[in-house]
């Protein structure tokens, strides 16, 4: 009975997880599969990617052409259930002059149902950016002590790519990346003009089936002595089908070809007979007892309407880098008057998101391209990565850390927006000379965008707003936000990019005026929806709010497994590295079971 | 529901704004003498819309007069020309535009005054030119008064409201038009089917790219 009620959970539960999107999914996946018995409590409903996804749907089938609306801010058929920039009933709240967007969802899987899949490993500096160059903060583990891990979420969930010795983007082991797939037309021009301008394009690592998973050799590696687990995983792993190349990846897969927790991590977890999943179950706070020790968690639950308190050994938080935060912030009590794990007053503070920019051009080599189907994977199949470590330690960038860059498809299926630039690119046309344009035009749009690391600063945190509460009465966040020269220099350096690649093509930059300073073109903080830490994890208890096993120092049966415990926010995208650290922290946990230290 | 949470007063906010805008565009084209068949809805299709399914749930609420104007001018931007691809009313163009102006979004709630007070602008200019509505108008004076207006950087001063109100109109002709089977065609979209293998481009297409061999 996977799917239970709150009336109807255990009176004593082992691991109690908070949230279900890649850190919850990974948490009580590791768990579950050696035998731990855990409950997942979900603030959001339901949802199963088999029946509900709109696989092939066009924009004829939904409202406005599938337009983005204040509803679907990503569009009619993106993946994200009663979530998106506002929540209703929970809001947040913004105390500067420059805004934090705060992206969620409230269901099953969390944001991992819409996700980009973009899944890239940090290398070795990315854990040490301090001793590289002075800024920001090192992590308390090295790339050695995550390569295990990576390779087994890789093995896992199913990742196409490539080893391509580039410096600090690290290989996975043999076997364990699937065929990439080609470049497709626009992506070859990318590849060709950036190595004119010197710097590598190379296959992109996405979550994505690209081939059907090896479930003969797969499961026996992840779970060694195990043939339970190993022989529910290799049934799940067969259940899962390769991409059939159609239907965007962010509306869910029902074929299971993409990582989405509700088709990866959930199945197999449920299928052990250890884990009770609770959905609608809004968690308040992390309960304590006199001598600080966590002893369970309490819930709204939103069907009933009723508070529910649940029992455990050890909670596992994993609601969001920003949502487990702020658990911990409304979990204050006597021993805890800040907040649970607040003792060295850094719960909240150093938070993170990736620096974004973006650039669209026209191209006419891609004009009137015999018509062939380029959907492949859905986003792109290729990515510049960041190498210029040597012009960076020549001094020559006036920024530190890197990004890389990510471009779109161009023959993707028309919406509403595509022909948009077809008044300036075609100087007014309407009638018959309009129809030709616009098959001239269509698939010549090409747009690129970076993905930057930026420098931690004690501008950018999280705290409770003194009002303002969420309809179910508990403080929410306010977010405190201000980039740094270092981010505005960075987009900038993406932007003269950006202008070089399109240029380099023969293309035509289009849209906004290109911008020196990066201010302007810079996105907004948590617009790229990477956003980490407010609980960073560190050797120091002063200097931190957890162990680099993810658990709390102040409370040691209580663990982060999702962003918040960040030390830095790398350009590659974090998904990998929170599922990654999540699989490591759940396997301490296990072992501090066995020792009794928990 | 506790008034300090700021998203319920956004939406209340917003849908005054919402309700606001709307009225003033239904007076607007009461004065020229549009018939009006209702206002937007104060609700849109929710968070949790069933995706499978994609009803619209708000009703179209431009006049007949205005639908016809829409339907004339929508067939002057995306004509019959050959037997390629027919016309943009053959593919329901006017009424996704009704869709969308009638719908209770921010983005859709300023289109909605933009082509409404665009539609009487047209009427108006038809008027000082021909002595005529625009649906009346031959194809040559209805093309003089487009070619006044179909491109904003070219337009005279008198001229700008209307061409601003073009850009929206054909903005919305092409969204409706390229999103529909037929216009997908037409502009060589062949994607959204099944494939076992993805190669990426046929050979006459890294032929014209120059390209001698795929990197991977």
């Amino acid at each position: 009975m996977p799917h239970i009620n709150a009336s109807q959970a255990q009176a004593n539960y082992d691991v109690i997880v908070v949230g279900s999107g890649a850190a919850g999914g990974q948490s009580v996946y590791t768990l579950a599969m050696e035998g731990v018995r855990v409950l997942m409590l979900e603030a959001g409903r339901n949802y199963d990617p088999i029946t509900e996804t709109p696989m092939f749907n066009t924009p004829e089938q939904a409202p406005l052409r599938e337009t983005p609306t204040p509803d679907k801010p990503r569009g009619y058929f993106d993946a994200t259930v009663d979530g998106g920039w506002e929540v209703p009933g929970e809001p947040y709240t913004n105390a500067t002059e420059e805004k934090f967007q705060w992206w969620r969802s409230r269901m099953l899987g969390g944001r991992t149902n819409h996700w980009g899949r973009i899944s890239l490993r940090n290398g070795p500096y990315d854990f040490k950016p301090y001793s590289r160059d002075g800024l920001g903060f090192d992590w308390p583990i090295i790339y050695d002590d995550v390569a295990p891990y990576y390779d087994k979420v890789e093995s896992l969930i199913g990742v196409y790519g490539a080893n391509d010795g580039i410096e600090n983007c690290p290989h996975s082991s043999e076997g364990v990346l699937l065929r990439p797939p080609k470049a497709r037309a626009a992506e070859l021009l990318f590849h060709r003009t950036a190595k004119e301008l010197g710097f590598p394009v190379i296959p992109q690592h996405r979550a994505v089936l690209s081939e059907r998973m090896n479930s003969r050799d797969i499961p026996p590696r992840l779970h060694p002595n195990n043939p339970k687990a190993a022989r529910i995983l290799a049934a799940e792993m067969d259940r899962r089908l390769a991409c059939f190349w159609a239907t965007p990846c962010d509306r869910g897969c029902s074929i299971k070809a993409n990582y989405q927790s509700p088709t990866v991590h959930l199945p197999p977890a449920l299928a052990t007979g250890n884990l009770d999943i609770i959905t609608d179950a809004m968690v308040r706070s992390v309960e304590t007892d006199s001598t600080g020790r966590a002893t369970g968690v309490r819930f709204f639950e939103k069907t009933t309407g009723r508070d529910y308190t649940v029992k455990a050994r050890v909670i596992v938080l994993a609601a969001s880098s920003m949502e487990s935060v702020r658990i911990l912030l409304n979990s204050r009590s006597p021993r805890h008057s800040q907040g649970l794990g607040n003792s060295s007053g850094l719960l909240g503070k150093y938070i993170m998101d990736s620096v974004g920019t973006n650039l669209a051009g026209q191209v006419p080599a891609l004009e009137n391209l015999p018509p062939h189907n380029e959907d492949g994977a859905g986003h792109g199949h290729a990515y510049a990565p960041w190498s210029r470590y040597k012009e960076q330690a020549e001094g020559k960038l006036d920024f530190p850390r890197g990004y890389y860059i990510g471009t779109r498809v161009s023959r993707n299926m028309p919406n509403v927006r595509t022909f948009n630039f077809l008044e300036g690119t075609t100087q007014g046309a309407y009638g018959r000379r309009l129809k030709e344009e616009a098959r001239r035009y269509y698939g010549s749009f090409v747009a690129y965008s970076g993905r930057g690391e930026m420098i931690p600063n004690e501008n950018c945190f999280v705290d409770l707003d003194p009002t303002v509460k969420d309809r179910w009465g508990d403080p929410v966040l306010r977010f405190h936000w201000k980039w740094s020269d270092y981010e505005y220099k960075q987009a900038a350096h993406m932007q003269q990019t950006f202008v070089d690649l399109i240029t380099g093509m023969g293309g035509t930059c289009l849209g906004r005026p290109i911008d020196p300073t990066g201010k302007k073109a810079i996105s907004v903080g948590g617009q790229i929806v990477h956003e980490v830490g407010g609980a960073r994890m560190g050797s120091d208890p002063l200097k931190s709010v957890t162990n680099k096993y993810s658990q709390c120092w102040d409370s040691p049966n209580v663990f982060i497994t999702d962003g918040a415990t960040f030390c830095s926010n790398s350009h590659k995208n974090p998904t990998l590295t929170i599922m990654a650290l999540a699989w490591r922290a759940c396997d301490h946990l296990m072992d501090e079971l066995k020792r009794q230290n928990l | 529901m506790k008034t300090t949470d700021p998203i319920q007063r956004m939406s209340r906010r917003d849908a005054i704004q919402w309700m606001l805008a709307a009225t003033g565009a239904v007076s607007f084209a009461h004065n020229r003498g549009f018939a009006q068949k209702g206002v937007p809805a104060a609700k849109g299709y929710g968070l949790d819309p069933n995706l499978l399914e994609g009803t619209v749930p708000w009703s179209r609420t431009m006049s007949e007069a205005q639908l016809l104007l829409t339907t004339r001018l929508a067939d002057i931007i995306l004509p019959h020309v050959d037997n390629r691809s027919p016309s943009a009313s053959a593919v329901r163009v006017p009424d996704f535009i009704d869709e969308w102006i009638s719908a209770p979004y921010p983005d859709q709630t300023r289109d909605r005054k933009t082509i409404l007070s665009g539609l009487t602008w047209m009427d108006a200019e038809s008027q000082r030119r021909f002595s005529k509505l625009f649906v009346d108008l031959s194809p040559a004076e209805a093309e003089a008064i487009c070619d006044d207006i179909c491109h904003q950087a070219k337009a005279s001063p008198a001229h700008l409201s209307g061409a601003r109100f073009f850009t929206t109109f054909r903005g919305l002709v092409l969204g409706g038009y390229y999103t529909t089977s037929v216009g997908m065609k037409d502009v060589g979209y062949v994607g959204n089917v099944p494939l076992a293998t993805f190669d990426g481009p046929p050979p006459e297409v890294l032929k014209r790219l120059g390209i001698e061999k795929q990197p991977w």
